[in-house]
């Protein structure tokens, strides 16, 4: 049964754009106070006793909502989630008070050992009953709702029972949390998997949708020489994922929206100038999702 | 085994085995796929290493560095979710490495950056105002039994190598001694210590490091001096306690009342 969750939880972030906090912009944000609706950060990077990291962050939290996303829990893994871990997440959130916390279906960790990526599962009754578990276990701890983001995957498993829709759908049902719709994901995904992006989007619970993430991919083929797209966040947003994006827009009106850069870090005003684009496509979707109704 | 276990073995592998029970939606080698996960796992690993030793791969060259970076990830990933950390075995592995047998050096200058990195993030202290460190001090009666409390941030090593000077002469160009003008085998002590937001990393005497140390194990004033006078006679008291007060490592002194603790 989902959860009732306080207020802290449902206030959530602006419905506006936001870019990833990087230490090579913290300086520049604090001399320049650039127009934006909101900062996300990792997690674990701020996991750390004192120094520059919160320093600045206590500065730029001060002036901006935040977003706080989790990489390490390994929500999809095997093992049980790690108590620390979440006694650290939620000492962090309790300190920086994010307007939202989200984390992905995916693991990362196996063991006692951390890999630092984002793997994937197969999706059947017993990884759904898993996921469910961890979330539940999370709400729970950190009294508050999470956010849960559709991954980028490169394989699929053979054990899989379930679309990867139907599964986020039932987990989302069971469990209350919302959805982080990663956009570059979906299009990443499904052109992996030979999907129609399109109708993933649409298959999604998008009345649960809290926030979108927009990043850039790199190209490669599979051994077949089929294109092969890669999740890097080292580029800016391609060309067809501002289509998907848009497109996503009109299913679920504005909602605020990451630009997501963690590799090849490019000047701010660069990062801006795309959290702009994607501010300037709500408003455009604001306008015309009336007329659009009237049209239907 | 897990399908997790098997899925997380090969990810770490140094042979590109490919789990079971992969699917592609047009029949190709799964495996080629399954190969971008290793890639982001290794290469992401390996990158994290880099960014904490940058002086250790200057000395190597990165596409050694990152050889054995990779050698050092397979045999031992991360037991932390918190990468900031990661590789503080790396120094341990470089001295047991036999391709670097011949720089000896660096396995210091690795421990040295990882000191910077933990002093980067240590937690924040307010140091003990000079004037009032100056003054605990000029008291004689006290002082022998006083426990200092050290900033979070210090760290110190002392090693058969010249450590300082090799990671000085890496930082900017004009700052220090080229790279070919400096003994290795002059042996070196470091203090690093964060003030304000930068790192600091300063040469200073070894006798100064051992005493610092002690006291950074808890060792009152008193011992603290009389075992670093025992060690090395040449031990410049007045000048380490002018050290301690113009830095700022100084964050709190207790008046303990023994000087046996």
């Amino acid at each position: 049964m989902p959860l009732a969750f306080g207020a802290a939880a449902t206030q959530g972030l602006p419905v506006r754009s936001g870019v990833g906090l990087k230490p090579e912009h913290f300086q520049e944000i604090l001399e320049t106070r650039p127009e934006i609706g909101f900062f996300e950060i990792h997690a674990e990077n701020y996991m750390v006793d004192g120094g520059p990291f919160h320093h600045y962050l206590g500065r730029i939290r001060a002036q901006y909502p935040l977003s706080i996303h989790g990489v390490g829990l390994s929500i999809g893994g095997e093992s049980p989630l790690d108590g620390d871990h979440l006694d650290r997440l939620a000492s962090l959130l309790d300190r920086y008070q994010p307007e939202s916390f989200s984390e992905h279906l995916a693991w990362a960790s196996h063991g006692e050992v951390f890999l630092n990526d984002l793997l994937p599962a197969p999706y059947h009754a017993n990884t759904l009953a898993l996921v469910c578990r961890h979330i539940d276990q999370v709400q729970d701890r950190l009294k508050r709702r999470m956010l849960l983001e559709n991954p980028a995957t490169y394989v699929e498993f053979s054990a899989s029972t379930m679309a990867e829709t139907e599964f986020i759908a039932e987990v989302v049902r069971r469990t209350g949390c919302g959805l982080l719709l990663d956009v570059n994901n979906v299009y990443v995904s499904c052109v992996n998997h030979h999907r129609d992006p399109y109708g993933y989007v649409r298959a999604l619970p998008l009345a649960a949708a809290g926030e979108i993430h927009l990043a850039g991919f790199a190209r490669d083929a599979d051994a077949a020489g089929d294109p092969l797209l890669i999740d890097s966040h080292g580029a800016p947003v391609d060309q067809a994922v501002w289509e998907l994006y848009r497109y996503t827009l009109e299913c679920t009106g504005p909602l605020p929206t990451l630009i997501e850069r963690d590799n090849d870090i490019p000047a701010f005003p660069v990062l801006l100038a795309e959290a702009h684009r994607a501010e300037r496509m709500m408003r455009a979707e604001v306008l015309a999702g009336p007329a659009r109704e009237v049209l239907a | 085994m897990s399908d997790q276990q098997i899925f997380a073995d090969a990810l770490l592998a140094a042979d590109p085995v490919c789990p079971p029970g992969l699917r592609t939606w047009n029949q190709s080698d799964p495996g080629r796929r399954f190969g971008v996960y290793r890639n982001n796992v290794i290469v992401s690993l390996i990158d994290a290493l880099a960014d904490t030793y940058p002086v250790t791969q200057a000395l190597v060259g990165e596409e050694f560095f990152r050889a054995m970076a990779l050698l050092f990830v397979r045999a031992h990933p991360p037991r932390s979710r918190l990468l900031a950390f990661y590789g503080d075995g790396l120094a341990g592995f470089i001295q047991a490495f036999p391709p670097v047998a011949g720089i000896p050096y660096l396995a210091d200058v690795a421990r040295l950056e990882m000191l910077r990195v933990l002093a980067y993030h240590a937690a924040d202290a307010t140091p003990l105002q000079a004037g009032e460190l100056a003054q605990l001090l000029a008291d004689e009666t006290t002082l022998p039994t006083a426990r200092f409390s050290l900033h979070p941030s210090v760290g110190i090593l002392r090693s058969c190598y010249a450590v300082v000077s090799l990671w000085a002469a890496h930082q900017s160009a004009e700052a220090s001694a080229p790279l070919e003008e400096i003994d290795t085998d002059s042996p070196e002590a470091a203090l690093v210590l964060r003030v304000g937001l930068d790192v600091e990393i300063s040469r200073v005497p070894d006798s100064t490091a051992a005493f610092i140390m002690n006291l950074q194990r808890g060792v009152v004033f008193g011992p603290a001096v009389e075992q670093t006078l025992a060690a090395d006679a040449a031990f410049d008291l007045a000048a380490t306690l002018g050290l301690l007060i113009a830095s700022g490592v100084i964050t709190n002194v207790t008046i303990t009342g023994s000087a046996t603790s």
